[in-house]
């Protein structure tokens, strides 16, 4: 079953236009890559689907078309947008972080197993939980991003570069924890990286976006079988 | 010394109109980056829904709510049918716009009310209590315990209920907000609306005493934007302080200070504030806004 598709889809911003046609589906509990250098268009076609930038062509999520709504419109369908850069309320705590991502939730019970189940998932956050944002280092930033995602209870996950600026082995850790998420949710994942070494231990199959097109679509063992993603995307 | 604990007092009171009023400021800054400068005018305007009201014999109380529910209705309608025009572009753009309205308030209430002077009653009995032996006046008791309840009360919202979370989350990021589902645009309504209370309830406490006119509130946002600079814009605890620092030193100066006296003493806080930003650039109690590159 399809949860999300896109067929040819545009994006601009003012006059210029960044996206030239992206086709791409993400079935459901399932977990899809968009790789590409930078400028290609990955993080726009996220803002397109979060409806932050202005789009055409056609975007469906659960058979029904979602152009045209407000941003917390498409979130309240269930889509949860981990922004590149994070996005995290930098003078809030961490709690209140997370009580925010719960925002179009009234279930107190929930929300507390939740945090608790977010703080199980990403443990560096636990001693953090009455520090604000602003305080925590890169990695933790980025751990609050997703755990703020995974508090509105999404049916599926857009996850910009979560690796961008961390440390190797923060990143995977990141990596790590949402590989778990993902397991034990089965929640469905759109995943932006540069580091296709890391998004290959997420998704199933994959698109790679030049300038704002698909140049080439498949499942994770083809593109790595494949000479050019070899060289262009996995350093050999 | 009982002169001095008399005009302590009195300070304290003109100081907390200013409060609520620079208070209104920094909410509206905070959720949107802007100086709303026709908040006193907005404040203004509702001072004379509730002199009009009180004028068809509604009791004065009961005017007085009903004027703080027009001016939430008042401030949401001017966030989502005005502002929000200018919400994208150039926020200098913005704050000439409030300018605008400010002028607009102004004459639309000279219009319709004559720019003379009207009486407004008194929420408080004119009289004199003794404490401690010194007299002090019931009004100005009663003005600056009815601004700090409202203070308590808002700082309540913001830092106990969803809907303040809310509140703060959309100021500090309203893109990631909407993320989560926030409805970004109503919240902005409901905290123009709020700010718009704050206003209106400075306005129904000082409008007896300066009497009820188009720019009655005009000397106080000079001084309510001291505060707001004195205190630092990200601090609202500061800017109270601040606003009380002033109504109180303009009151000393203008007795203790004979060079200074009645005429001069608005040039107080003024003096003060280029003093301290001389010193403290972000203000007493600001934060410095670091932009990393």
């Amino acid at each position: 079953m399809t949860l999300l598709e896109l067929e040819d889809v545009t994006a601009s911003y003012g006059p210029v236009q960044v996206l030239e046609g992206v086709s791409l589906s993400v079935p459901e509990n399932g977990a899809f890559g968009i790789l590409g250098a930078n400028g290609a268009g990955k993080t726009t076609t996220l803002r397109a689907i979060s409806a932050t930038v202005r789009t055409g062509g056609r975007i469906t999520f659960d058979g029904k078309d979602i152009r045209g709504l407000r941003p917390d419109q498409v979130a309240a369908l269930g889509i949860a947008h981990v922004p590149e850069g994070r996005g995290t309320f930098g003078d809030l705590s961490v709690r209140e972080n997370l009580r925010v991502g719960a925002y179009l939730r009234n279930d107190r019970k929930g929300i507390d197993e939740d945090i608790d189940y977010c703080l199980d998932l990403f443990p560096n956050l636990q001693e953090r939980i009455g520090s604000n944002a602003s305080a925590l280092s890169g990695g933790e930033q980025q751990m609050l991003a997703v755990a703020r995602a995974i508090m509105s209870k999404p049916r599926l996950l857009l996850l910009d570069e979560a690796s961008l600026g961390l440390a190797p082995s923060t990143a995977k850790n990141v990596y790590d924890a949402i590989r778990r998420l993902r397991s034990e949710s089965g929640i469905a994942m759109l995943v932006v990286e540069q580091n296709a070494n890391l998004a290959f231990t997420l998704v199933d199959g994959a698109t790679v976006l030049e300038t704002g097109r698909n140049v080439l679509t498949g499942t994770t063992a083809e593109l790595k079988g494949m000479d050019e993603i070899r060289r262009a995307y996995l350093g050999g | 010394m009982g002169t001095f604990i008399q005009l302590v007092i009195d300070g304290l009171s003109t100081g907390s109109v200013y409060a609520a009023l620079a208070l209104a400021i920094v909410l509206v800054h905070s959720a949107t980056g802007l100086i709303n400068f026709a908040q006193g005018g907005m404040a203004v305007l509702a001072a004379y829904f509730a002199w009009y009201l009180t004028n068809q014999g509604v009791p004065l109380i009961v005017a007085i709510l009903l004027s703080i529910v027009f001016s939430f209705a008042l401030g949401a309608v001017v966030e989502r049918w005005l502002m929000r025009r200018f919400e994208r572009g150039d926020p200098d753009t913005a704050v000439v716009v409030t300018i605008g309205l400010l002028t607009l308030i102004t004459g639309i209430a000279g219009w319709l009310w004559t720019y003379n002077n009207q009486q407004f009653p008194s929420l408080f009995p004119l009289d004199t209590v003794s404490f401690l032996g010194v007299s002090v006046s019931i009004r100005s008791i009663g003005t600056t315990v009815v601004i700090v309840v409202a203070m308590v009360l808002l700082q309540a919202l913001f830092v106990g209920t969803k809907l303040g979370l809310a509140l703060r989350a959309v100021a500090i990021n309203p893109q990631s907000a909407a993320f989560s589902g926030l409805p970004v645009g109503r919240l902005l309504m409901v905290g123009w609306g709020l700010a718009a209370v704050l206003g209106a309830v400075a306005g129904a406490l000082v409008a007896p005493q300066l009497t009820l006119t188009p720019g009655m509130l005009d000397n106080a946002l000079v001084y309510a934007l001291a505060a707001v600079i004195l205190g630092g814009l990200t601090s609202p605890v500061g800017v109270v302080v601040a606003a009380w620092i002033i109504g109180i030193l303009e009151n000393l100066a203008a007795v203790y200070v004979p060079f200074i006296g009645h005429d001069l003493k608005i040039a107080v806080p003024f003096i003060l504030l280029f003093v301290v930003l001389i010193v403290r650039p972000q203000g007493l109690f600001g934060r410095k806004t670091v932009v990393r590159v």
